[in-house]
């Protein structure tokens, strides 16, 4: 086993016989916090619905490696259980299963549920609701984050935990994400970049049409998208430089 | 029943048998005196042996009343009988009897008035509050008989309660045929929550004939459960909410297994201004079982407003559910709704729990219970927990 928490080497995934995911390769190691951009369609999702392994995501080549173990053929909860946690972009409502349910599945212990729905600004009353039952899009984002955090693992797969969420609310969910994120790894995917203020981030991707296409300082690629768009991005000479915009 | 006519309707499965119309006689006694057998079966449909922790009991087993006690501190605030004993002690009882249902309603009601069997006759006196739950039970101990109750409950106007009514049958029987005829009148001002929980053998055959009016401001809450398999029940009962402002809800969990003909409807009828109505069901059908769950809004006058939902889970490829949700709005102002869906479990669900760390028969499992969330119902705790538990077995045989 190397130095990496996730490996994914060459990967190409089709979903209903489309391909979503082509050649992506990425690293990520022990600690590091790795941020993915990309327009709309671009493929972050499926990536992340395939590094969980979503039966829909239908991998045609490549490997997921995870703790020196390749992945790909377990399902979703055993995956989840070997150390990957995640917060959904668009997860489903379940009428009947309340959010302490899935909770409770992870900690029984109320208090340590309790602090951190106080640190979230979270009502305790949501846990007794149907999950994700007429949430609003900050509710949703606040319980996929505390259900992630709950989990508890060694990498955090966070989809747009940033997207339609208020100033305050941010400034709460960023700085609470980047201390769980201490001795932990991440990936997270966001549009705007707006939780990277809070977010000390190692490394940025940039995904387009289902390949990674470019990778470095994260607030470096992310001005650069902010002033010239993803057009940039495109015209880069050199696609998939990994880590050589570092400093 | 040789006089019976001609069986009409999809849901009429009890033509073809004959029935035993003999019972031995029980003697009197509390219900914890009862075999270790009975007392089982009977608290697995919410009836239970602890006379102290209920206001008052009825308890019938086959065509025998074994106990009809009022608990010392609710003597002034409720009265139980068995209807037998109520046409006799009261003049004015039959003011109250064959009003709602009519005695040729079906061949059922007519089996009811013409071979009929005790049931029960609840009264709760005027303004009474009455804080414990008052519990009755239907038994059938005998195997291959009919027996057919009628029962009589009436809340005086301003009175509160809860009914717990539990009918089951011994682990020996096997075919059985049960009517039940069951008239409320809910009058002003009163509040009543009524449970029903069923618990009959594969194959016996039940058959509740029921109706209930709610006068002025009145509250009428049904609740109806079953989680084990019988060979057919069919029921549709009726609420008419006739004085203003008057409400109703019905809630019904219904959980199909083997091969279980379940046909149970809901109607509510608004006749007032500001009434208010409500069906919800939950249908869950698994091995052969078939699943029909109606529900009828009418509305007859200006200001009133129902809605029903009706929602199945298709857990077997030889299980049917049908949702047949029907209404009929008479006055411009009937304000009229309904929603309904059917299907099996969306995988979308099962893979976000198993993103949560469940396996595949975990997430299945959560989801159905989930389904036949109980919560709702505000059952008394214990029975709350017992229905809680049957539930959580069931579902794990979900996948
Ligand atoms: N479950 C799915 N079924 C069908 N198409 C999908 C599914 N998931 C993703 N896609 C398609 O794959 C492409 C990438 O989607 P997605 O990964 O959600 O993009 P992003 O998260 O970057 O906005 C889109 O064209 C989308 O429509
Ligand atoms: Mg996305």
């Amino acid at each position: 086993m190397t130095g990496e928490l996730l490996e994914i080497n060459d990967l190409t995934v089709e979903v209903s016989g489309r391909i979503v995911l082509e050649n992506v390769d990425l690293r990520i190691e022990k600690g590091e916090t790795h941020i993915l951009f990309g327009p709309n369609g671009s493929g972050k999702s499926s990536l992340i619905m395939t590094i969980l392994g979503f039966p829909a995501y239908k991998v045609i080549s490549g490997e997921i490696i995870f703790k020196g173990k390749n992945i790909i053929d377990l399902p979703i909860n055993e995956r989840v259980n070997l150390g990957i946690s995640v917060a959904f972009q668009n997860p489903p409502a379940i009428r009947g299963v309340k959010l302490g349910d899935i909770l409770n599945h992870w900690i029984k212990d109320e208090s340590t549920i309790d602090s951190i729905l106080e640190r979230i600004n979270f009502p305790r009353e949501f846990l007794r609701r149907d999950i994700n039952l007429g949430f609003s899009g900050g509710e949703m984002k606040k319980s996929e984050i505390l259900q992630a955090i709950v989990q508890g693992g060694d990498l955090l797969l966070l989809d747009e935990p940033d997207s339609g969420v208020d100033v305050e609310n941010l400034r709460l969910l960023g700085e609470f994400i980047n201390e769980m994120l201490k001795g932990r790894a991440g990936l997270i995917i966001t549009h705007q970049g707006h939780i990277l203020r809070f977010i000390d981030a190692d490394i940025a991707h940039v995904m387009l049409k289902g390949t990674i296409v470019c990778s470095g300082r994260p607030t470096r690629i992310l001005s650069q998208i902010m002033s010239e768009g993803y057009g940039w991005c495109m015209k880069c000479p050199r696609r998939k430089r990994i880590r050589e915009n570092m400093i | 029943m040789s006089e019976e006519k001609k069986d009409k309707g999809e849901y009429d499965l009890t033509g073809s048998f004959t029935y035993v119309r003999k019972a031995a006689k029980w003697s009197s006694c509390p219900i914890s005196n009862l075999p270790e057998d009975i007392i089982s079966r009977s608290s697995d449909v919410g009836v239970i042996p602890d006379e102290d922790m209920r206001a008052a009991t009825y308890f019938q087993i086959d065509h025998s009343v074994i106990s009809k006690t009022v608990n010392e501190k609710f003597r002034d605030q409720v009265e139980v009988m068995s209807t037998r004993e109520a046409i006799k002690k009261y003049d004015w009882f039959k003011n109250y009897w064959w009003r709602l249902i009519r005695r040729d309603a079906d061949k059922f009601t007519h089996m009811a008035s013409s071979m009929w069997d005790h049931g029960y006759f609840i009264r709760i006196l005027e303004d009474q509050k009455v804080t414990l739950p008052i519990q009755s039970c239907l038994f059938v101990s005998t195997d291959n008989l009919n027996q057919n109750v009628h029962n009589v409950v009436i809340a005086e106007a301003g009175s509160e309660a809860q009914v717990i009514t539990g009918c089951a049958s011994h682990i020996n029987v096997h075919r059985g045929l049960h009517v039940g005829v069951s008239e409320f009148y809910i009058k002003e001002d009163a509040k009543l929550m009524f449970t029903m929980i069923h618990g009959w053998s594969q194959g016996f055959d039940s058959r509740p004939r029921s109706a209930a009016i709610i006068g002025e401001n009145g509250a009428f809450i049904s609740n109806y459960l079953l989680f084990t398999p019988v060979r057919s029940l069919q029921m549709y009962p009726v609420a008419y909410c006739s004085g203003e402002n008057s409400k109703v809800r019905f809630n019904s969990i219904l959980y199909g297994s083997k091969d279980s003909h379940i046909d149970v409807g809901s109607k509510i009828v608004l006749q007032n201004d500001g009434t208010r109505g409500e069906i919800i069901t939950r249908a869950v059908a698994t091995d052969n079982s078939k699943i029909y769950m109606r529900g009828f809004l009418e509305g007859r006058c200006e200001d009133c407003r129902a809605h029903l939902e009706c929602r199945g889970l298709l857990l077997s490829d030889k299980a049917i559910i049908h949702a047949v949700p029907e209404l009929l709005a008479k006055a411009p102002g009937a304000d009229l709704s309904h929603e309904a869906a059917v299907g099996k479990i969306a995988e979308e669900e099962i893979h976000y729990l198993m993103a949560r760390g469940f396996s595949e028969r975990e997430a299945v499992s959560l989801i159905v219970r989930g389904f036949m969330d109980v919560r709702t119902f505000d059952l008394p705790a214990e029975i709350e927990k017992r229905m809680k538990r049957i539930i959580k077995v069931i579902s794990k045989r979900s996948l």
